[in-house]
């Protein structure tokens, strides 16, 4: 964006929308928007308790647990699905409901199959993230070109070397494209699982800080949340531009 | 220069057989459910010899090649290689593909060497072996170079290169030179040729062009649509030492071009 002349950077928004927001908070017109400053600091505040550090730390693990499951789970299955008609005529239609369904609705009936705990968290994030992740590397399996796989046989190649050396890297682009999304998606699972369940991590957290009206840690809670989903795409996003070379190529 | 075509008007498959042949064909049949692509296809491949599938579109050349190549399984007959009975491919036999079959992921070395890769040679091993093949289609320089980097007509020298380096007996090609362009694809021919001057290897080539198939053959088999069947064998016998323009130009190659489209002429449209 270009502005008199002037390059303005991407950010520049962002720091004239907290100038807003801090403006409309010392107005002090309603409780729920306290002034900008105010949850900075409360966020320093924050992040030096007990509490948060309890909270960030359940939070990353059943993060992590439940999106190792959606790719353990979701690459092998979406592979098999693209290479194996059977396969994909049996997982095709469950694949598809399930990756429009609005999942945050079976969260209270996962609470009475796995409990108020950590257990319902994870299977929160796999459900969230797991349907993309398949649904991309079946799409990557599929356009991978049959003169290619053709190639390979005529060149003596096994099913495990086609897999390995022709399938898996040529879809590679597509499985990467479906873990950043499920990772965005996993992200949500976590937090909205959290807020439903209410008794552990940054659900307790909320739960505690909106019921006394704290709303400066309750945004500065949002914000370090919002800053997180937005490193891990970053982060996704980086390890795709990697092999993107011949993935724009092909 | 002499250019003379010798071919039968009434087909006779005993004569077709040959001293040496390195593939043999023997009533080979087609079926995809109840679609009759090929119907008992009986034919010999010389050693040495740059043999042509020339025919309409739907005469089954490709999935007779596919066949030969093991990629494809005969619904009956069998294809018999060095003398063994063949089902699946073999190092004995290599295939170039219409649409070059190149990883986009791999350097220009890497594919050509992929062949030998696949063979479990050592790095170093493959990678001299692919560079003498690189030189050879005149690819030097390109070895660091990734196929989207590379025209259509170098692709498919990467193609031809990946094929040779495997030393396989019998190359396959299959409309090797319909995704290049015109200019190229007469640079083409003209090395193929070479190449089959140098290599001594038994080609077997598909193409739908009738000037492209009189011109590189030694023998040309033509196939006739659904079900695919062999019409007629003819053997071009081109100098082939004389110029490549003058080859083009000559009544002889001329008058075999018009007799095939001839034959042909009745299954356009």
């Amino acid at each position: 964006m270009t502005l008199f002349g002037y390059r303005i950077p991407m950010m520049a928004s962002l720091i004239v929308w907290a100038l807003v927001w801090e403006i409309v908070g010392r107005m002090d017109v309603i409780f729920l928007i306290p002034p900008m400053s105010a949850i900075l600091a409360a966020g320093v505040d924050l992040v030096q308790t007990n509490s948060w550090q309890n909270a960030t730390w359940v939070t990353i693990r059943s993060f992590v647990i439940g999106m190792a499951l959606a790719i353990g789970i979701g690459v092998p299955l979406g592979v098999m699905m693209g290479r194996v008609k059977i396969i994909d005529n049996i997982f095709g239609l469950w694949v598809n409901i399930f990756v429009s369904a609005p999942l945050s609705a079976l969260v209270p009936v996962l609470m009475i199959l796995f409990g108020m705990g950590e257990a319902t968290i994870v299977v929160t994030v796999f459900l969230f993230a797991v349907w993309i992740i398949v649904l991309d590397a079946r799409a990557g399996v599929m356009q991978v070109p049959p003169s290619l796989i053709d190639m390979a046989r005529s060149y003596g190649a096994s099913q495990a070397t086609i897999m390995r050396k022709i399938i898996l890297v040529s879809a590679l682009p597509e499985i990467l494209a479906g873990i950043r999304i499920g990772v965005i998606r996993g992200v949500k699972g976590v937090v909205i699982g959290q807020i439903l369940v209410a008794v552990i991590g940054y659900g307790e957290l909320f739960e505690l800080y909106s019921r006394s009206f704290d709303m400066e840690r309750f945004w500065a809670l949002t914000l370090v949340l919002f800053a997180a989903a937005m490193v891990l795409s970053a982060l996704v996003e980086n390890a795709e531009k990697r092999i993107e070379y011949y993935a724009g190529a092909r | 220069m002499s250019v003379q075509a010798l071919s039968k008007d009434e087909f006779d498959p005993a004569s077709v057989v040959t001293s040496d042949p390195v593939v043999r064909v023997e009533t080979i049949s087609k079926h995809y459910g109840t679609v009759e692509a090929l119907r008992s296809i009986d034919l010999q491949f010389e050693r040495g010899k740059l043999t042509t599938l020339l025919g309409p579109s739907g005469c089954g050349k490709t999935t007779l090649l596919k066949i030969i190549a093991g990629l494809v399984p005969a619904t009956s007959g069998q294809i018999v290689v060095n003398g063994r009975a063949v089902t699946g491919p073999g190092p004995e036999r290599a295939f170039v593909f219409q649409d070059f079959a190149l990883m986009p992921w791999a350097t220009v070395l890497r594919n050509v060497g992929f062949g030998l890769e696949l063979k479990g040679l050592a790095a170093a091993e493959r990678n001299r072996i692919a560079r003498r093949y690189i030189e050879e289609v005149g690819l030097q320089g390109f070895e660091d170079k990734y196929p989207h980097e590379l025209s259509g007509g170098m692709r498919q020298r990467v193609g031809i290169a990946r094929a040779f380096a495997v030393n396989a007996d019998v190359l396959l090609l299959d409309e090797p030179f319909s995704a290049v362009d015109e200019q190229n694809r007469r640079k083409f021919q003209e090395d193929l040729l070479r190449l089959v001057e140098m290599e001594r290897k038994t080609f077997i080539f598909v193409t739908h062009s009738i000037e492209e198939a009189v011109y590189v053959s030694d023998r040309i088999v033509l196939l006739s649509p659904r079900p695919g069947r062999v019409s007629n064998i003819i053997d071009p016998r081109i100098d082939r030492t004389a110029d490549p323009d003058d080859i083009r130009r000559d009544p002889g190659y001329l008058d075999v071009v018009e007799e095939i489209w001839q034959s042909l002429r009745h299954y356009a449209e």
